[in-house]
């Protein structure tokens, strides 16, 4: 079995190999109870690559970005993270795959006994110790004017609206550098000013970092400007997967009627 | 017409009783539930358990939070326990004094006292005490986390949860129970001598040294220390509940709930356990 020592070793190497794709999911099904949630949803992403999911409220786009991540088990299929199956793996194992993820939650989830300041950084005191403390609040700061919330640096998360709740988790998410974002709709409940300053931030992480991204959205717009590819999830099935130009030609007609409602 | 419309009624707003009979549940199946649903819990419990378990004994370690830990279950638990202890020791120096008295042996009042309150009532009433103040407070900070996603952010954020949250507060619980009780005998030691002494003068020091002449190490420290697995149950009972919370804000409260109600049961049946280990292997 692998020890957690090999999964960081191998994660550094693999990381260095452009080839294979950050994420790749392969025929992942998912049930609960006697609803099925993912029925074989395939896709990948590359570095550097910004792939969208859409589609109707409780067809699984959640489900599978806490698969990806490890919150939920398959019930069958694989979900590679730079050629390393994770599914099975050990908590602690896990725990060195997700160092390298941001993961931002539909509802921020922030910790509601930490300040703002204190959750952003949460995982920079449990993963780089070797900061001091002067350094870390330099960093938090960073973290929390890149999203827009650096006055608000010793609020409580009750104190402060959703949207801006949203922000501060982003701003979690990317505390440690990850090269995998994985974003469960980022720009909901935000003002279109927000969320176009978000969008940007997507986007110049995927230039400047190579951060391959998935993000489950509902915003058409959103999803075009950020994303290289978008995929339509329907039944627990990917209806349809490619550019959006590809997409707009469908003749599928689920693809159409949500497209002309978007 | 009349007719016809009313006999469509009553098929439409009738079930038929046959119909009701299938859908009930037979005694059979009820018993299979209940049995069932015991060997889940108690399953869950133990891979829960070994989950901690493991959590607690690899590094890194999380020394802050249970610092934090132990300034909840410790002192803030403080005041509480040593009112209680303090109620505990007058209800005792009444009673003991009335029923002493009868059979002429006030002289053993200060021993009774002391015997009472070490032995018997100081243990189980802290762990009660604290079974209800600290398992619901755990149970339901842990199960708002839970339903809020924040348990899930801890992990994503590689993370231990089991090992930040579950580990501190049951290791706090087990090193804070023996302190409270220790208090909670002290309160009710004083307060117990106190309310003799508005009755019958008896010097502290005179109360002191007839209360624990004879005492030996089986009479203290054992009844005092067992209460670390009341700790253990407390702690292990409401992180337990807390962490597998579902269902929002009634999940939250039925989490609180059966926290402290599965904790005081469990501590008062590891008392029966304990005090019979405690004569065996200490006579």
């Amino acid at each position: 079995m692998a020890t957690v020592i090999d999964i960081a070793m191998k994660n550094e190497q693999l990381q260095k190999d452009d080839s294979a794709p950050a994420i790749a999911v392969k025929q992942l099904r998912k049930t609960f109870g006697s609803q099925m949630v993912l029925n074989g949803v395939s896709l990948s992403v590359g570095r550097g690559e910004t792939l969208a999911v859409l589609g109707r409220s409780g067809t699984g786009k959640s489900v599978l970005l806490r698969i990806i991540i490890g919150l939920e088990s398959p019930d069958s299929g694989s979900v590679c993270i730079h050629d390393q199956n994770i599914v099975g793996l050990a908590l602690d194992q896990m725990g060195e795959i997700r160092k390298k993820i941001g993961f931002l939650f539909q509802h921020a989830a922030l910790y509601d006994s930490l300040t703002i300041a204190q959750n952003v950084a949460f995982p920079l005191e449990h993963h780089r110790r070797e900061m001091s403390k002067t350094e870390r609040g330099d960093r938090v700061r960073q973290l929390l004017a890149e999203v827009g919330m650096e006055g608000d640096f010793g609020k409580m998360p009750s104190d402060i609206s959703g949207g801006m709740q949203k922000r501060v988790g982003l701003a979690r998410a990317l505390a440690l550098d990850p090269d995998i974002l994985l974003l469960d709709e980022p720009t909901a409940g935000l003002d279109p000013i927000s969320s176009g300053e978000i969008n940007d931030l997507i986007l110049k992480l995927q230039h400047e970092h190579q951060t391959a991204s998935i993000v489950v959205t509902h915003d058409l717009h959103s999803a075009r400007t950020i994303a290289n590819r978008l995929a339509l999830l329907d039944k627990g099935n990917v209806v349809i997967e490619g550019k959006f130009e590809d997409i707009q030609k469908s003749d599928n007609s689920f693809v159409k009627e949500f497209l002309k409602q978007s | 017409m009349t007719a016809t419309r009313l006999t469509a009624d009553a098929e439409v707003t009738s079930p038929p009783s046959a119909q009701r009979d299938l859908d009930a549940p037979s005694a059979v199946d009820s018993v299979t539930g209940l049995i069932n649903g015991f060997f889940d819990w108690f399953g869950n419990l133990g891979i829960f358990c070994w989950q901690v378990f493991k959590a607690g004994v690899t590094p890194p370690y999380e020394w802050r939070e249970l610092i934090r830990q132990l300034d909840e279950v410790g002192s803030k638990s403080l005041p509480l326990v040593a009112l209680a202890g303090a109620a505990i020791g007058v209800v005792i120096s009444m009673e003991a004094r009335y029923s002493l008295s009868r059979f002429g042996a006030k002289s053993m009042f200060p021993t009774t006292l002391v015997y009472s309150v070490v032995q018997v009532m100081g243990p189980i009433m802290t762990g009660l005490i604290v079974s209800g103040r600290v398992g619901a407070g755990i149970g339901a900070e842990l199960a708002s986390m839970k339903v809020s996603e924040q348990i899930d952010a801890i992990a994503a954020s590689a993370v231990n949860p089991y090992r930040l949250l579950a580990a501190t507060r049951i290791m706090a619980c087990i090193l804070m129970l023996p302190l409270l009780t220790i208090a909670a005998d002290a309160s009710g030691l004083l307060m117990g001598w106190f309310a003799q002494t508005l009755v019958e003068p008896l010097s502290f020091h005179q109360f002191i040294a007839n209360g624990f002449q004879g005492a030996k190490f089986n009479g203290f420290l054992p009844p005092t220390f067992k209460t670390t697995v009341y700790g253990l149950i407390i702690g292990t009972i409401a992180c337990f509940q807390g962490m597998r919370t579902l269902g929002g804000a009634e999940g939250v409260g039925r989490a609180a709930t059966n926290s402290v109600v599965l904790a005081s049961l469990f501590v008062i049946l590891a008392d029966v356990v304990l005090v019979k280990f405690i004569l065996v292997v200490f006579p």
